[in-house]
């Protein structure tokens, strides 16, 4: 049987049964790769921007990260001496008579905000998605390149373009924008209730403008490339749920992005040219403002109409790798594939119709958030099916521990311990103590920004030699899992209890309250862990770039065994992915395992022995 | 200078981490790439096995460590009549999902190890169940449907208004860069209209001072209510968004410039009664300030707190206020005690108050309108 998966054989039936598309008798493409310019920064080709999304999020992460390492050292240590910081941070660390250094609140609340806008943006939306969306769509699907490489470029440049504004304005004299990631006006409106609400808004505004474009450009290409550029047999069911997940995942962005660049564009009307639609009745610095009669939750609405589906963005495409990585190494199907693109689908849907459960205790009508509430709550429902789906595969598996398979568990795991926090959060009536608590901070760390950062490093280690073509150190990768899983939760899972003791997220400093002022030793520890986080990620840093050059070279064309197309690619990627013809597909992309077979990949046509299997 | 050291053992770590690992891939080479796997396999695969009872002990004792700070447990039952509802929806939940937490976790790490790979074995070729996967979308979906039924009768009580007529007392908090801002009505029980244009220094509320309703509206520097009794607050800002936050209550609401919201409750221990709670348990037994020995202990220095719990810019976090729970004789006693507004800071000031010049013709006058006014009266009645 192992002749039917050798490499040669492979080889033979992409000759035989590939799809001549004559791609490499025109040779228009090829002035597009004839330099550096062109081939490594205004590069056309999907496979160099994939590479470009990544290690551009791996640059904004690191920043981000830095940051949180920077407000956690207020919270754990607040009585330290911080004027070393003064050399960086400048006069954001003031010093009192004695010349003690402290982060001053503006300082704080800026980094706060940057972290989260950075971190939900430009990681885990550009440098996820970005990244394998691009990798990944046409190499799974048997195309040359995405439908549109021009705008796939501009989508990448727009973002980088986008950080840029973003990286200035951590320079500004009044400060970067201070408001909290969701920007809630009038506080992002009024310079005059907060600095960072001056130029720092500014940029913030535009950069986020930059970034929706980016999005947009992106999601137009990666949806016509999948309803249009599948190889000959790639039916709809026969994708792997990757591609599913980025399918839906760019539908969901072209429907609510355009929502949040409205929202900010009204919001600079109001800066700017003197409107009033999130303004009213405000009385600030002793004046009392001309403009009146807005709605500031009206900028609540258009922004968790975006916000609520962004989470989603960010979660799919990091559940689709992490299904397909499961599968791959447990050698089993996924479990339930169709269920799986059904609670994706009904995951995207409902997260059109949930965004006001953000909004409980804002003032909204609380009749309205019975509504918001039921299908809040339904939509634990595909998200259960999808866990169980994941354990399902490994049940009876043959599981390969290698580091994407650990953070693939580590994703399920993540996923379980936020999501079940998220059925107290969308019970309004629960969420009238946890709102604005360390509980909600504890919820979507967890279910997002773990889990996310999780599905990215499986995709990461997973991929890399389709990205780079060698491997990434196997034992640094464990030492990674293990050391981030375990501190991970540290940060993360007492923030639960500081949550249900009331203590509200966003405070600069808990002692002003008794109430909150009882954590001293658990705040210390959650910075101490976040350090250990940090430093893990170091692990990774070090392992990718140390890898790209004195990795382990990739010697098999298709080093885990998968049915995919991406691993029918020469392990020297080349300008149209495949030397030449096309594969065409055959059947699903899940055939581990099957029939005494240790895989069937997806151009291999149906054998006599084979079964009859519906799925 | 201590940077430097850092960034170099940052560096020695670093060059170290490269060379363990290139020396594993060596080793790996020379034993053979299957051996290497297999053993790399059942070591993370034993390690997954050991981080599951770490996992879930960790958890669960450091929830039982943090209990007794925990709003809903020990001590700290819900002050407030509606929070008791609440905490019981919070405590169904957490049984609920305690479950599915453990049996999933279990079952994602126990067969993380059980199925750990092996090159004699072949993996059983299960696409899908439908029977199973049936059941396991029926079973959250009926859970879900028992929590939001609960939940929503609940809520819908909690976030009712008053009833129109209904006897309640109504007081106001206005939230502003940073403070919180407390307004009673005084003895006509009523608050009296403001306008934010009217704001000053001299009077914060912008109130309006023809509205004799306003008149005996006072502002005190705490909450003070008599326990037992339903309130309802006012919440309105004067600037940015904040939001009334007083956690022992299971009180939160935005406070938004431009559309008063409201939160009702009624109070159900005193501030005095919750001290004593506190004392039955050792955590509070501890120095309210470390540092100070001769101050109070925990439970003797604790009181409500009111604070801010959405982001209002850089003093956010600093917006305290005591809320008191009293007796009812003790409410009425410190009542007494407080000064109108428009008596201590406004009246007979010129400019600033609307009757002044009413109020120095006021004693010679004084007959004569009584008179125009007993007039008006008669008049009302012929008519
Ligand atoms: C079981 C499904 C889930 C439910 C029922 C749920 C419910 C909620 C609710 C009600 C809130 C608002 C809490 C508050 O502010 O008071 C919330 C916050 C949040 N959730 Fe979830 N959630 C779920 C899953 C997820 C997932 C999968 C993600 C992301 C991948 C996510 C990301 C977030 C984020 C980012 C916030 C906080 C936003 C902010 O205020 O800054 N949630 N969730
Ligand atoms: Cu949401
Ligand atoms: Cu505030």
């Amino acid at each position: 049987m192992t002749e039917l998966t050798s490499n040669a054989t492979e080889e033979k039936l992409v000759q035989e049964l590939g799809y001549d598309d004559h791609f490499h008798e025109h040779h228009d493409g090829d002035k597009f790769q004839s330099n550096f310019i062109t081939t490594y920064v205004f590069s056309l080709d999907h496979k160099v921007i994939a590479r470009q999304f990544l290690i551009t999020g791996i640059f904004w992460a690191f920043i981000a990260g830095l940051m949180s390492l920077v407000f956690r050292l207020q919270l754990g240590f607040p009585e330290e001496d911080m004027a070393w910081l003064r050399p960086f941070l400048g006069k954001w660390v003031t010093l009192s008579e004695e010349g003690v250094g402290a982060i001053s609140p503006e300082f704080y609340y800026a980094m706060v905000t940057m972290h989260g806008t950075i971190l939900v943006f430009f990681v885990l939306t550009a440098g996820l998605s970005g990244t394998f969306s691009n990798l990944l769509i046409p190499l799974q699907l048997g195309a040359r390149d995405m439908a549109s490489p021009l705008l796939n470029m501009l989508s990448y440049w727009f973002f980088f373009l986008g950080g840029l504004i973003m990286f200035l304005s951590l320079f500004l004299s009044t400060g970067p924008f201070s408001g909290g990631w969701t920007a809630y006006p009038p506080l992002s409106i009024l310079p005059q209730a907060s600095s960072g609400s001056g130029a720092g808004m500014t940029m913030w505004s535009l950069s986020l403008v930059m970034f929706v474009v980016s999005v947009l450009l992106g999601g137009i290409n990666y949806i016509s490339t999948i309803l249009n550029l599948r190889t000959k047999g790639m039916t709809l069911w026969r994708m792997p749920l990757t591609i599913w997940t980025f399918f839906i995942t760019a539908i969901v962005g072209l429907l609510s992005f355009p929502v949040l660049a409205s929202a900010v564009f009204l919001v600079f009307f109001d800066r700017s040219l003197g409107t009033s639609f999130f303004l009213n009745e405000i009385n600030i610095g002793g004046e009392a403002l001309a403009q009146s009669g807005g709605s500031p939750i009206l900028f609540q609405h258009l922004f968790w109409f975006l916000g609520h589906p962004e989470v989603y963005i960010i979660i799919l495409p990091a559940m689709g790798m992490v299904s397909e990585v499961l599968s791959v190494n447990s050698r089993k199907p996924i479990f339930g594939y169709k269920a799986m693109v059904f609670s994706v689908v009904a995951i995207a849907f409902l997260s059109f119709i949930v965004w006001a459960h953000h909004m409980f205790m804002s003032g909204v009508n609380p009749f309205i958030s019975n509504f918001f509430v039921v299908f809040t709550l339904i939509i634990a429902v595909p998200s259960a099916v999808k866990v169980f789906n994941w354990i399902a595969t490994l049940y009876k598996g043959n599981v390969r521990l290698n580091a994407a398979s650990m953070f693939s568990i580590g994703f399920v795991s993540m996923f379980i311990s936020g999501g079940l926090t998220g059925i107290f959060l969308g019970n309004s009536a629960i969420d009238i103590q946890m709102h604005d608590t360390y509980f909600v901070v504890a919820h979507f760390h967890i279910v997002m920004g773990v889990a996310a950062f999780f599905g990215m490093f499986a995709g990461i280690y997973h991929w890399y030699p389709k990205m780079f073509g060698r491997h990434m150190n196997k034992l640094l990768g464990n030492i990674h899992f293990w050391g981030t899983m375990i501190s991970a939760y540290a940060v993360f899972w007492p923030m639960h209890y500081l949550g249900i003791a009331g203590v509200p997220r966003r405070y600069y400093s808990f002692d002003v309250f008794q109430t909150f002022d009882h954590f001293d030793d658990m705040n210390k520890f959650i910075t101490i862990a976040a350090f250990a986080v940090f430093l893990f990620q170091l692990v990774f840093v070090l392992n990718f770039f140390y890898s790209i050059w004195f990795g382990k070279k990739q010697t098999k064309k298709n080093p885990y065994g998968a049915t995919t197309l991406e691993w029918t690619t020469p392990i020297e990627a080349i300008h149209g992915n495949w030397p030449g013809k096309i594969p065409t597909v055959q059947r699903w992309a899940y055939d581990y395992s099957k029939d005494g077979t240790d895989y069937l990949p997806q151009h291999l046509p149906k054998q006599d022995f084979e079964s009859d299997e519906v799925h | 200078m201590v940077l430097v050291i850092v960034i170099l053992c940052l560096v020695v770590l670093g060059i170290i981490l490269v060379q363990i690992g290139k020396i594993s891939e060596l080793a790996g080479s020379i034993r053979g790439e299957e051996d290497v796997e297999r053993q790399g396999n059942s070591t993370q695969s034993k390690l997954m096995l050991l981080f599951l009872p770490l996992f879930l002990i960790g958890c669960i004792a450091s929830g039982l460590y943090y209990k007794n700070y925990m709003l809903g447990y020990g001590p700290h039952e819900s002050a407030s009549e509606h929070g008791l509802a609440l905490d019981s929806i919070f405590h169904t939940t957490f049984v609920v999902t305690g479950v599915v937490f453990l049996l999933t976790q279990i079952a994602l790490f126990y067969f993380a190890w059980k199925y750990k790979f092996d090159r004699k074995k072949r993996a059983s070729f299960i696409s899908h169940d439908n029977t199973l996967e049936i059941v396991w979308t029926a079973i959250p979906a009926i859970t879900m449907a028992f929590l939001v039924i609960n939940g929503l009768v609940a809520w819908n009580e909690v976030m009712a208004d008053v009833d129109e007529g209904e006897e309640v007392m109504e007081i106001e908090a206005m939230g502003q860069q940073f403070a919180w801002l407390l307004r009673y009505p005084g003895a006509d029980g009523k608050l009296g209209e403001r306008d934010y244009r009217a704001i000053s220094s001299t009077n914060p509320f912008g109130q309006v001072w023809e509205d004799r309703a306003n008149l005996d509206d006072f502002h005190p520097s705490e909450i003070v209510l008599p326990v037992g009794k339903k309130v309802r607050v006012r919440i309105t800002a004067k600037d940015v968004l904040h939001n009334f936050d007083i956690p022992h209550f299971r009180v939160k609401m935005d406070a938004v410039p431009g559309m008063p919201t409201y939160f009702v409750f009624t109070p159900t221990i005193t501030t005095e009664e919750y001290r004593q709670r506190l004392k039955e348990y050792p955590e509070y037994h501890e120095l309210e300030d470390p540092t100070d020995p001769a101050g109070p202990k925990m439970w003797e220095a604790f009181d409500y707190e009111l604070a801010c719990a959405e982001l209002c810019g850089k003093g956010h976090y600093s917006m305290r206020r005591v809320v008191k729970i009293v007796e009812e004789e003790e409410y009425l006693a410190w009542l007494e005690k407080q000064n109108a507004h428009y008596t201590s800071q406004i009246k007979g000031k010129e400019g600033l108050d609307p009757y002044y010049s009413a109020s120095i013709v006021k004693e010679e006058t004084q007959a004569l309108v009584t008179e125009t006014e007993n007039e008006k009266h008669s008049e009302d009645h012929s008519h």
